[in-house]
């Protein structure tokens, strides 16, 4: 790892005010990312400003839903009986990521901003538009079994690898964030942006803007709501394909659905099409199967990833299908 | 590799690490122990960016004053400083799990933190775990079991194994299974570790 300065951020607004004002800076949650692209290269920073002394690790519910410091650690969000209770699909997402370890390290608003698995990004050997831009994409003709085929440009086709945002995403959550001019609200569905040909530009976040908390909407269908990660091992690896979905049933009948998916997209994929199949009809297996060929009719495979197109329909139909008992 | 400053001698690397940790592990002040910490500062206001840090860090129960820049992580700080080498480093890149310490009781990976963010955290390692000469009921588990070949993911395992334990996740051995896939072990001696980890969990709630 190259050197660099470090500090200690008192408080939110001393962290976002050492961030803005010191050319080069980053923040350093967790470090469970961040280290690793600094040790292979990939990110360097002149100064790192330590936000774990910051009062943002709280998790608390209220008649409007629930609201998850952006320093609340993945394991701690996971065991929340709240979170447990009535949005299960975050316990699941967190509880199927990553490490016991990392999960007691990483935080909330880190995860939201890890950044892509695709192994010639992590490379400084290989060109990377999103690393150098304007320097091509080794994974178009590469090796690309993980990429997506949704959402990507002749500029890149990464995948968002957090299995987290594929939950905030289905439950409508949003980004709270403290920058130099204020703070903000970022509904999840604007924070990820898709590459075109700008695949260096991952959010909307802006300069020296910190993440204080993610706020997550009550919901009729957020207690039914389940999460379905499909990887290469039993556990510790990163999604191949997986679905968010969560689900207010009448009997057989859809009052609301809501759906996402990680490992297709280039970002955490919501897909109002598919939901439009199921929402205000009788579940049935042949109305998730058409579900899934509207969520991949725009998909454009790529030599090694093809079977993603099939798997994803098959990972759809066998939540839906079993959180509405029909499996 | 690591790539923390050491003075430029011609020591070999064990006799410089031993050197530069006895200076700097001191129970007093350690004395600028290399010409690359010569101009040591620590930071008085968060304000300051700082090049080279004195801290604390409080390991198995020891204070140990150590002058580390910012970009040393906790796991060359108690390996190359403290030399407290029982952690060890596999991959360096929190895939494997062989630099499992607790932290304030967690298990974390200690190649993924920097040693200035655990300034004031009572840090654990697996010399930390014997009290005197009875070593840890995990530690007795994994040897009656033979939970390992070469060693080299052991003290990783028991650590983890320890925080386990301590979680409750070790009511069968899918379970156990699933809470210590964070720690790989190359020579594969998966049966035999969860046997341990079974074994050790009985004992510690008896
Ligand atoms: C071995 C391994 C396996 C993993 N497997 C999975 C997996 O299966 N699924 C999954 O989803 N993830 C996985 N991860 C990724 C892991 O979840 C992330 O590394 C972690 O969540 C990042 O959080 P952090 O607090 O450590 O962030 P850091 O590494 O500290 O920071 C990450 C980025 O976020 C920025 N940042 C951090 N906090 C804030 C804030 N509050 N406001 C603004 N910016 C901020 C930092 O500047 C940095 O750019 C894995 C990681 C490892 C090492
Ligand atoms: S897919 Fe994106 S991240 Fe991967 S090599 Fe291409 S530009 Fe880089
Ligand atoms: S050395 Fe830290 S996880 Fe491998
Ligand atoms: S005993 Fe050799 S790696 Fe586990």
């Amino acid at each position: 790892m190259r050197s660099f300065g470090y500090a200690s951020a008192r408080d939110s607004a001393d962290a976002v005010r050492l961030a803005d004002r010191t050319p080069g800076a980053a923040f350093i949650a967790g470090g469970t990312d961040l280290l690793n692209l600094m040790k292979d290269g990939v990110q360097h920073h002149r100064h790192l400003v330590d936000v774990n002394k910051l009062d943002l690790a709280r998790v608390t519910e209220s008649a409007s839903g629930l609201r998850i410091g952006g320093l609340a650690r993945m394991r701690q969000v996971a065991e929340h009986h709240a979170v447990r209770a009535r949005f299960p699909v975050l316990a699941e997402a967190l509880l199927a990521s990553a490490s016991p370890q990392v999960r007691n390290m990483a935080t909330i608003g880190g995860n939201l901003l890890q950044r892509t698995r695709c192994g010639y990004f992590r490379d400084i050997g290989s060109a990377c538009n999103k690393r150098v831009p304007g320097s091509g994409c080794s994974a178009l003709q590469g090796w690309n079994r993980g990429h997506a085929v949704l959402g990507g440009s002749e500029s890149c086709i990464a995948t968002h690898p957090s299995d987290l945002a594929v939950a905030l995403t289905a439950l409508d959550a949003s980004v709270h964030v403290l920058g130099p001019g204020g703070t903000r609200r970022i509904p999840v569905g604007e924070f990820y942006r898709l590459p075109g040909d700008t695949p260096q530009i991952e959010t909307s976040l802006r300069p020296a803007e910190l993440i204080t908390a993610v706020e997550v909407p009550r919901h009729p269908t957020a207690t039914r709501s389940r999460y379905l990660k499909l990887r290469d091992r039993a556990t510790f690896e990163f999604a191949v394909v997986s679905v968010a979905a969560a689900l207010d049933l009448r009997g057989h009948f859809v009052r609301d659905i809501r759906l996402a998916f990680g490992g297709i997209g280039t970002k955490p994929w919501r897909s109002a099409e598919a939901e439009a199949e199921l929402r205000g009809k009788n579940l049935t297996v042949e109305r998730v199967e058409q579900a899934g060929r509207v969520l991949v009719r725009g998909a454009v495979p790529r030599q090694d990833n093809e079977f993603k197109v099939e798997l994803v329909q098959r990972a759809l139909a066998e939540l839906v299908l079993g959180l509405g008992g029909l499996r | 590799m690591p790539e923390s400053p050491r003075p430029a001698t011609t020591h070999t690397r064990r006799t410089v690490l031993k050197s530069t940790a006895v200076a700097a592990a001191g129970a007093t002040p350690a004395p600028a122990p290399a010409p690359a910490v010569a101009a040591a500062a620590a930071p008085t206001t968060a304000g300051d960016v700082a090049e080279v840090m004195e801290i604390t860090l409080s390991v198995n129960g020891r204070k140990h004053a150590v002058t580390v820049e910012p970009r040393v992580t906790l796991l060359d700080a108690l390996r190359e400083r403290l030399a407290l080498t029982g952690t060890k480093k596999g991959c360096d890149r929190g895939e494997c799990g062989a630099c499992t310490v607790l932290v304030d009781g967690e298990r974390i990976k200690s190649c993924l933190t920097l040693a200035v963010m655990r300034q004031g955290s009572a840090i654990t390692t697996v010399e930390g775990l014997a009290d005197g000469d009875r070593l840890h009921p995990v530690q007795e588990a994994f040897i009656r079991r033979d939970a390992f070949q070469c060693g080299g993911c052991t003290s990783g395992q028991i650590m983890s194994a320890v925080a386990c334990i301590r979680e409750g996740h070790t009511g069968s051995d899918e379970e156990i299974r699933q809470w210590m896939s964070g720690n790989i072990c190359r020579c594969a001696c998966y049966q035999n570790i969860v046997a341990a980890v079974a074994d050790a969990a009985r004992e510690v709630r008896r």
